[in-house]
C-alpha cells in the first residue's frame, strides 16, 4: 500500500528541488557556453508557455487555438515598452511610433507584467464571445482571433512597425528572468488546480452538464480560466521578445506555429499535467535544438551529403509520431509528478527488490 | 406528520419544441418531504419535466416555484444554488477524477458564491457566479486549507453514510454501475440539496439490488432531510417507494394518486398496454 509523505515533507522537498534547480542554473549560468545558457532560458519559456495552455486546454478542457495570439500581444507591449525611445525612432521608418510608446521606457519586470495584463484583457475579450462555443467551433473561433491580431499586427504600423517588425529589443531575458518566471507560473497554475476551482475546472473538462448542476458557472469558470492563461502567455510573451531580440508578425515567428508547437510540447507531456508540460517544453525545446546536426553536411560511409534544410522537422514529427503511439495520453497522461508518486514507485520498487 | 406545504409548484408548464408538445399543461406540486414518483411511458415527457425544473429548458408557457420563489428563468448552475439537485438518466460522473472529488465539486458553489440562496430572493437571479476574493484567497491559501479540510470531511462523511468510503480514492469510471448511479446520488447530496430530482436510478440494476435502493432512498429521505422526486420505470420500486405518483403520457398528465389508486386507474392501464388490452388488466 502506497504510504503518503506529510505535507511538511512535501514542502521541505519542494523547497530542496527548487534550490537544487537554482543551482544547477548557477552552474550553467557560469560554466556553459552562451548557445546552451539560451537553450535553458528557452526551456524556462516554453515552460511558461505550456502550462498557461495546459491550464486552458488539458485543465479546463477549452480547445483553444489562439494562444499565439496572446503571446504576440505580450511580446509587442513588453518590448515596446523595454526599446529606448532613440531605438523606436530608428526602427520605425514607416510611421511615428504613436503616443505612448513614443515618449515611455520601462524596466523589463514592469513591461513583462503590463504585456501579461494586456494579454489577460484581450483574452477577456476574446473570450466572452468564443466561449460561448465549445470544442471544433471554439478552436477555430480562437483560431481565427489570434489570426486577427497577428493581422492587426502587420497593418498597425505606427505601434508594430508592420512588417518590418521590431528589431534590436534589449536582450533582457536569462535563465534567471525565465526560470523565476516558471517557477511564479507553475506555482499559481498549480496553487489553483489543486483548490475547489481546479476541481470545478476539471468537472467543467469531465462533463459540462454535471458541472452546471452541481452549482458551478461554467462559463464564469471557463472565461477565468482562459484570462488566467493568457495573462501567462503574455507574460511568456514578453520572455520570448526579449529572448530573441526581433520580432515580427510571420505566421512561423509569433503566428500560428507557435500555437502549434505549444500545443505539441503540452500533448508529448500530458494533456492536463502541468509537470508533463514542463517536460514536454524541455523536451521539444532540446530536441528541436540537438537535431539540427541533420541539416548539417555530413559524411556516413564516405558519401557526402550536404545538409537538407527541414529535415530536423521530419524527424521530430516521426519522434512525436512515436510518442503517440506508445504514450497515446502523452508522457504524463493527467497525472502529476509529485513526490508522493515517486515515493510510492520508490517503496514498490525497494519491495519487489526484497523478494 | 411531516409538513404539507408545497417545495415545488409547477403552475401549468408547457414546453413545446417547435411543433412538438413534450410537456402540455402540467400543473402539480412536490410536497415537502414526501417521495413523489413520476412514471409514463417512454416518450411521456417526464424527463423534459426534470429539465424544465432544473433550468435546462425555459418552459414556453406556465412558471415554476420553490419555495414559492419563482425559479423558471434561473440558469441551472442557480437552480442547484437555490436547493434542488438532480442526477441523470444516463450517469454523468466525472470519470477521470476520484470518487472523492466526485463529491468535493459538488461544494465547490457554496464557497464560490455570496450567500446564493438569499441573493436569489432578494433580486430573483443570482448576478455573480465566483466570489472574486475567494479565489485568490484559494490560489494564495489563504484560510483556504481550513475549508478545504471542512469539504473533505463534509464528503467524506456523506461517502461514509452511501458505504462508498472506502472506495474514496478510486476514479469514478472504475466503479461497477451500481456504486455509480450511488455516487451521483452522493455528489447531488453534497450539494445541501433540499429536493433531489432522481431520473431512474434503479435503471439497470438487477431485482435485488433495486429493492436494496428502495429502502436506500426512503432512508436518505429520512437522514438528509430532502423531498424525492423519482422519475422511474420499475414498477416494483415506483410502488414500493413512492407516497404519490404522477403519471404522464403524451405529456399529459393524466393520473395522480396513490400507488393503489395508480393500480387500479383505468386510463395509466390504457396507457400502458394501449386500450383494446385494458379489459384484460380488469
Amino acid at each position: 500500500m502506497p504510504m503518503k509523505l506529510s505535507n511538511r515533507t512535501n514542502f521541505i522537498l519542494t523547497v530542496a528541488l527548487v534550490f537544487f534547480v537554482w543551482l544547477l542554473l548557477f552552474f550553467i549560468n557560469g560554466h556553459m557556453n552562451t548557445y546552451m545558457i539560451r537553450i535553458v532560458s528557452l526551456i524556462g519559456i516554453y515552460g511558461v508557455m505550456a502550462v498557461s495552455l495546459t491550464l486552458i486546454n488539458g485543465i479546463t478542457g477549452i480547445f483553444s487555438l489562439g494562444h499565439s495570439g496572446f503571446i504576440a500581444l505580450g511580446a509587442y507591449t513588453s518590448a515596446l515598452l523595454t526599446m529606448s525611445i532613440h531605438q523606436k525612432e530608428v526602427t520605425f521608418i514607416l510611421d511615428k511610433v504613436a503616443w505612448p510608446f513614443n515618449s515611455v521606457q520601462l524596466p523589463f519586470l514592469p513591461a513583462t507584467i503590463i504585456g501579461g495584463i494586456v494579454a489577460a484583457v484581450f483574452s477577456f475579450l476574446i473570450g466572452w464571445p468564443s466561449l460561448r462555443l465549445s470544442g471544433d467551433y471554439l478552436a477555430i473561433a480562437t483560431l481565427g482571433f489570434s489570426e486577427i491580431i497577428r493581422i492587426l499586427a502587420l497593418n498597425l504600423r505606427s505601434i508594430t512597425n508592420g512588417a518590418l517588425g521590431l528589431k534590436s529589443i534589449p536582450q533582457y531575458t536569462n535563465v534567471w528572468w525565465s526560470w523565476t518566471w516558471l517557477l511564479i507560473t507553475v506555482l499559481f497554475v498549480g496553487s489553483l488546480v489543486n483548490s475547489s476551482f481546479g476541481r470545478a475546472l476539471k468537472a467543467i473538462r469531465e462533463d459540462r452538464v454535471a458541472a452546471a448542476s452541481m452549482g458551478i458557472n461554467i462559463f464564469k469558470h471557463q472565461l477565468l480560466s482562459f484570462v488566467i492563461g493568457g495573462f501567462f502567455a503574455g507574460i511568456s510573451g514578453s520572455l520570448y521578445a526579449h529572448w530573441l531580440t526581433t520580432i515580427d508578425p510571420r505566421t512561423t515567428s509569433i503566428g500560428v506555429m507557435l500555437t502549434f508547437n505549444v500545443l505539441i510540447m503540452i500533448v508529448i507531456g500530458g494533456l492536463g499535467s502541468i509537470s508533463g508540460a514542463i517536460i514536454g517544453a524541455g523536451l521539444f525545446a532540446i530536441l528541436t535544438e540537438w537535431l539540427r546536426f541533420l541539416e548539417e553536411p555530413m559524411k556516413i560511409f564516405s558519401f557526402e551529403f550536404s545538409g537538407i534544410a527541414g529535415l530536423r522537422m521530419l524527424v521530430f514529427s516521426a519522434m512525436f509520431v512515436m510518442v503517440m503511439i506508445f504514450w497515446p495520453r502523452g508522457i504524463m497522461g493527467r497525472k502529476e509528478l509529485t513526490w508522493n508518486t515517486l515515493y510510492s514507485k520508490l517503496r514498490r520498487g525497494s519491495g519487489e527488490s526484497n523478494e | 406528520m411531516r409538513a404539507m406545504n408545497e417545495i415545488l409548484k409547477l403552475d401549468h408548464v408547457t414546453m413545446q419544441f417547435g411543433g412538438l408538445t413534450a410537456v402540455n399543461d402540467f400543473n402539480n406540486h412536490v410536497r415537502e418531504g414526501e417521495i413523489l414518483g413520476l412514471i409514463g411511458p417512454n416518450g411521456a415527457g417526464k424527463t423534459t419535466v426534470f429539465n424544465v425544473v432544473t433550468g435546462v429548458y425555459y418552459p414556453t408557457k406556465g412558471k415554476v416555484l420553490f419555495n414559492g420563489l419563482d425559479i423558471t428563468s434561473l440558469k441551472p448552475h442557480h437552480i442547484t444554488h437555490v436547493g434542488i439537485s438532480r442526477t441523470f438518466q444516463n450517469i454523468r460522473l466525472f470519470q477521470d477524477m476520484t470518487v472523492l472529488d466526485n463529491v468535493m465539486v459538488a461544494q465547490h458553489h457554496e464557497i464560490a458564491t455570496k450567500d446564493a440562496e438569499k441573493y436569489l430572493v432578494k433580486i430573483g437571479k443570482s448576478k455573480y457566479g465566483a466570489n472574486s476574493t475567494w479565489f485568490w484567497r484559494s490560489v494564495f491559501k489563504l484560510g483556504y486549507l481550513r475549508r478545504e479540510k471542512e469539504m473533505k470531511d463534509k464528503a467524506l462523511n456523506i461517502l461514509e453514510k452511501l458505504g462508498l468510503r472506502k472506495l474514496a480514492a478510486e476514479k469514478a469510471s472504475s466503479l461497477p454501475y451500481g456504486e455509480q448511479r450511488l455516487l451521483e446520488i452522493a455528489r447531488a447530496l453534497a450539494t445541501d440539496a433540499k429536493l433531489l430530482l432522481l431520473d431512474e436510478p434503479a435503471a439497470g440494476m438487477n431485482p435485488s439490488e433495486s429493492q436494496q435502493l428502495v429502502q436506500l432512498i426512503k432512508w436518505i429521505r429520512d437522514e438528509f432531510k430532502v423531498t424525492i422526486f423519482i422519475i422511474e420505470h420499475d414498477m416494483k420500486v415506483v410502488m414500493g417507494l413512492c407516497e404519490r405518483i404522477l403519471v404522464m403520457d403524451y405529456g399529459v398528465l393524466i393520473a395522480e394518486g396513490t400507488p393503489d389508486e395508480i393500480q387500479e386507474n383505468k386510463k395509466v392501464i390504457e396507457a400502458y398496454l394501449g386500450e383494446e388490452w385494458s379489459h384484460v388488466a380488469e
